[in-house]
């Protein structure tokens, strides 16, 4: 349905815009109908710039965005707010995404000012009840408030209710939980993965959460420096890592079934220029780390087929795959 | 967009409007010069240039703020000369602040290219000399009006407000609600009146005030060295005569300190009303 | 003889609306070398707790309560008298502390200043700092630089540095790791363990919504909910066999890595906190907990429930222990 084709996105620096810096480095990936795939990696990882590119509100440098085999870098008018209709997004921070000197529903409004314009207006109430009741809000007890009056993961669900106004297909999650209460987390991602199953949405999670992300999603993509580093099925990539970042990753996430072993966490700070070779390079900790990572950038083997990775040693693990050349691009059945 | 800002915060704002005794002063030292510009001139039998009385007397119980070289009325020039003051204010200031706030938004929202014009046009116009300018005109134009003065003074007065209100708006765009509004397809002008200004309302009040302030005092200095209209009376005027007859040395100070002293009031007050409503506004300096 | 007794702490917050009471009677005590962890969901009152031991100040309003600290009194409603204490005795590493510190001046200025205030020359202690940076991996170039050269880890530890560096007995944390990524995470609470075991600090509060991360670092637990304690006990008794019903759903509401949706559906607390400007009569939780009965209307007593030092406010789980 959503299609990434080596996306890159490159931002103009300093005066003039004389430093380029890369914040997303020709990614691919599809997702499919119904499909929840977890984009994961770190600050600066570049995985915000990819939903804000999904979105339309950040334009891509190099590469296609194909929705329903349609870039959407072409849509104008009528086609880009049909598009708006069937995709849509949701922010990290509840708080900012309301306008603070407006009423909450508002939100709702423009969505019927924009969309919906001919509908009346008993019409309308009776939609966004409904909408309301689906995610799981008393419409009485959120209806007329000031968004300071609501709690970060009522605002969340409000948010996601008005992207079920629409028909929307693919809903972009940008952190959407990474700034609500841990007890109030886990209600959201349960409405997400309801309406993935009743209404066959397809949503892009972005976190930097791994048991979220682990919780909820059937594939994961996780990303460094803009750069995909491994693909895969979620249990896949959760349960057998294979890139020394995603083994740094899970090694890092506190868990309550065990402690954090004495196993050193590669800590070094993320800087410096990558100059061509693997962008992980200055911080890889990987016992067979070769020559070869510091001048070739590794690009996405399959390693079977629901899991590819972009490393050169764990790549040659791979059975039957000729090092280093064949390219993956998305592992999903679109 | 006043409906929609509901009770609580309103009250808020009263409640707090109320105990802030700089809003209340500045508040009352302009009304009460408004209250003066509309009935003066009712109080008053005379026209301000003619000629009513004995020149140069000091301030007596027929004429209550003296008499010019002449013999015209002080008191009648003063009420007189408030309304163009009042006048050149809001025109003035009103559109500075228009030019001001549009060029602002739409060089903070559409970013770019159009920014860099933008901004490159505000800061040429930042750096012209507004009073080498005026003589140009001055030359040009025989005949001055109040009007054409607010018009020139808004022209050239504007491009601190652009600045100010770009950077605003800069920061506001990249708050999440803008994206919101983006991808339920607002259009961008849309946005700008409906999100982003609303959240400037304040400040935009303010500019305001500044604005009409400045454009008092700048029309009081164009007046008195003498590139104010050619017609009718100000307080700007009415000192331009006081210094050119020579009251200064004679010491006929009932001539130039009443115009003098209402427009440092009158400009003190619309400054003290926007530190009084700077502190309402930002909940950081209400005084608790 | 613990290190740190608070006996009754009421601090509320002072609104048009009248007092929100953010934190209605606390009391507890850290033992030395004691890393203790403050759970709650935000609004609970842990970072007010946090905040009014150290630098208690409007919008916040002193009640009532006594704050001892190694034998001194802490006069907490005090601010003045609180200077002599704040840095040296007690050290608060607020939430967005890397983010207030001062972007125009370099590191080293930043530490001689806050230094002065304490009337210690900087050159004097420069041997002490680099090894204070060596400890949490900070390279000597820092103090060269100005905090916008700095990744958001590195500043956290140039804060952590700073408000360590007089050794105070007790330090409280206050979120400091929810805006860093998981490795910079990882690696800045391993440090808080360090300070704790090389006695830079006597005891330390660490005040966060992740429980998970409690887990990893902490000797004891301190649920709060609606201003009010609800259940401390060791790390293990907290998340193994919690007694409050409000600690249960807490930890029973985290996902982690091996939990998935289609095969286990985790559920979220019900219902809303009540709202502290009128709390309601009795227990605080009594209108979301599934095991309310009469006796909730009466507000359960935080007491000791077994020699362990284990505390619960739940008149079921006392009826229980009974």
């Amino acid at each position: 349905m959503l299609e990434l084709e080596r996306v890159t996105k490159i931002y103009r620096l300093g005066v003039l815009g004389r430093k380029a810096l890369k914040a997303v480095d020709s990614v691919s990936f599809t997702v499919a109908r119904g499909q929840v795939i977890s984009l994961i990696g770190e600050s600066g990882s570049g995985k915000t710039t990819i939903g804000r590119m999904i979105l339309r509100l950040t334009p891509v440098t190099f590469g296609r965005i194909l929705f329903q085999g349609a870039d959407i870098s072409k849509f104008h008018g009528l086609a880009l707010k049909n598009y708006y209709r069937r995709v849509q997004g949701v922010f990290q921070d509840p708080f900012s995404s309301y306008n603070p000197i407006f009423k909450a529903d508002r939100i709702f409004n423009i969505v019927q000012r924009e969309f919906f314009p001919h509908l009346t207006k008993g019409e309308w109430r009776e939609r966004v009840a409904n909408a309301l009741c689906s995610v799981g809000l008393e419409p009485g007890e959120v209806l007329g408030k000031y968004p300071h009056q609501l709690s970060g993961g009522q605002l969340q669900r409000l948010l996601i209710a008005r992207a079920m106004l629409l028909e929307i297909q693919f809903l972009v999650a940008d952190e959407i939980l990474s700034m609500l209460d841990a007890s109030t987390r886990i209600d959201v991602l349960n409405l997400l993965a309801e309406l993935k199953r009743i209404r066959d949405l397809a949503v892009l999670f972005i976190t930097h959460d791994l048991s979220l992300a682990y919780y909820i999603s059937d594939e994961a993509i996780i990303i460094y420096r803009g750069y995909i580093v491994e693909q895969g099925a979620i249990e896949k990539v959760f349960v057998s890592p294979l890139h020394p970042y995603t083994r740094m990753l899970l090694a890092a996430v506190p868990r309550l079934d065990r402690k954090w072993g004495p196993a050193e966490v590669g800590l070094k700070a993320q800087e410096g220029k990558i100059v061509g070779g693997c962008p992980y390079h200055d911080r890889c900790l990987h016992a067979e780390k070769e020559e070869t990572c510091k001048h070739l950038k590794p690009s996405l083997v399959f390693v079977d087929d629901r899991h590819s990775v972009a490393c050169h040693p764990m790549g040659r693990l791979a059975k039957g795959v000729s090092h280093g050349t064949s390219e993956a691009r998305g592992t999903s059945v679109a | 967009m006043k409906g929609e800002k509901g009770k609580k915060p309103k009250n808020e704002f009263l409640y707090f409007a109320w105990r802030n005794w700089k809003l209340r002063l500045g508040l009352a030292i302009v009304l009460f010069f408004v209250v003066l510009a509309i009935v003066g001139p009712r109080l008053t039998p005379h026209q301000p240039w003619a000629y009513v009385g004995p020149p140069a007397r000091p301030p007596s119980k027929e004429f209550w703020f003296g008499t010019t070289m002449f013999g015209q009325d002080v008191f009648t020039q003063f009420v007189y000369g408030l309304y163009p003051v009042f006048l050149v204010g809001a025109l003035g200031g009103g559109l500075a602040t228009l030019i001001g706030t549009a060029i602002g938004f739409t060089a903070g929202y559409r970013g770019g290219w159009v920014d860099e014009i933008l901004n490159t046009f505000t800061n040429v116009v930042l750096v012209i000399p507004t009073l080498a300018l005026l003589l140009i005109i001055a030359a040009y134009l025989g005949v001055r009006s109040f009007f054409i003065q607010a018009v020139f003074i808004g022209c050239t007065a504007w491009p601190w407000t652009a600045r100010a209100v770009r950077a605003q708006t800069l920061s506001l765009k990249a708050r999440e609600f803008v994206d919101l509004a983006r991808i339920s397809a607002a259009r961008p002008t849309k946005i700008i009146l409906t999100e982003i200004a609303p959240n400037m309302l304040s400040y935009l009040v303010m500019v305001f005030i500044l604005q009409f302030g400045g454009a008092i005092l700048n029309a009081a200095t164009l007046d008195f060295i003498g590139l104010g209209p050619t017609r009718g009376i100000s307080l700007g005027l009415m000192m331009q005569m006081a210094l050119l007859w020579g009251a200064l040395p004679l010491g006929l100070w009932w001539w130039f300190v009443p115009p003098g002293l209402a427009i440092a009031l009158l400009v003190g007050a619309l400054y003290i009303t926007n530190v009084g409503l700077d502190e309402i506004f930002n909940p950081k300096l209400r005084e608790m | 003889m613990p290190l740190l007794e608070v006996q009754d702490l009421r601090v509320y917050y002072q609104t048009i609306r009248g007092d929100v009471k953010a934190l209605d009677g606390a009391s507890f005590s850290l033992a030395e070398g004691e890393i203790m962890g403050l759970a709650g969901e935000s609004g609970c009152g842990k970072s007010t707790l946090g905040r009014s031991l150290v630098l208690l100040k409007p919008p916040m309003k002193y009640v009532e309560g006594r704050v001892t600290l190694e034998d001194f009194s802490l006069p907490i409603w005090d601010r003045e008298k609180m200077n002599a204490f704040r840095f040296s005795k007690i050290s608060l590493i607020p939430q967005y502390a890397m983010n207030a510190l001062n972007p125009t001046r370099k590191v080293k200025k930043i530490f001689t200043d806050i230094l002065a205030t304490k009337g210690i020359k900087g050159s004097q202690v420069l041997p002490e700092l680099r090894r204070r940076l060596e400890m949490v991996e900070l390279p000597l170039d820092v103090l060269n630089m100005y905090p916008i050269e700095l990744s958001g880890g590195m500043k956290q530890r140039v804060v952590m540095v700073l408000s360590t560096f007089l050794n105070p007995s007790l330090l409280i944390a206050d979120e400091i790791t929810s805006a860093l990524d998981v490795s910079t995470q990882r690696a800045v609470v391993k440090m808080l363990v360090d300070f704790r075991d090389r006695r830079v600090v006597r005891a330390m509060i660490v005040i966060t919504h992740d429980i998970s991360l409690l887990y990893q670092i902490a000797d004891s637990i301190l649920v709060m909910y609606a201003g009010k304690l609800v259940e401390k006990g060791t790390t293990e008794e907290i998340l193994r066999a919690p007694k409050h019903p409000y600690t249960r759903f807490l930890i029973a509401s985290l996902p982690d890595i091996g939990v998935r949706y289609g095969e286990r559906k985790l559920e979220g607390v019900p219902g809303c906190p009540p709202l502290l400007l009128q709390p309601p009569r009795g227990c605080r939780f009594r209108e979301r907990c599934p095991h309310a009965f009469e006796k909730c209307l009466e507000e359960p007593p935080f007491v000791a429930i077994g020699p362990s030092g284990r505390q619960v406010a739940c008149w079921q789980a006392l009826e229980e222990h009974a």
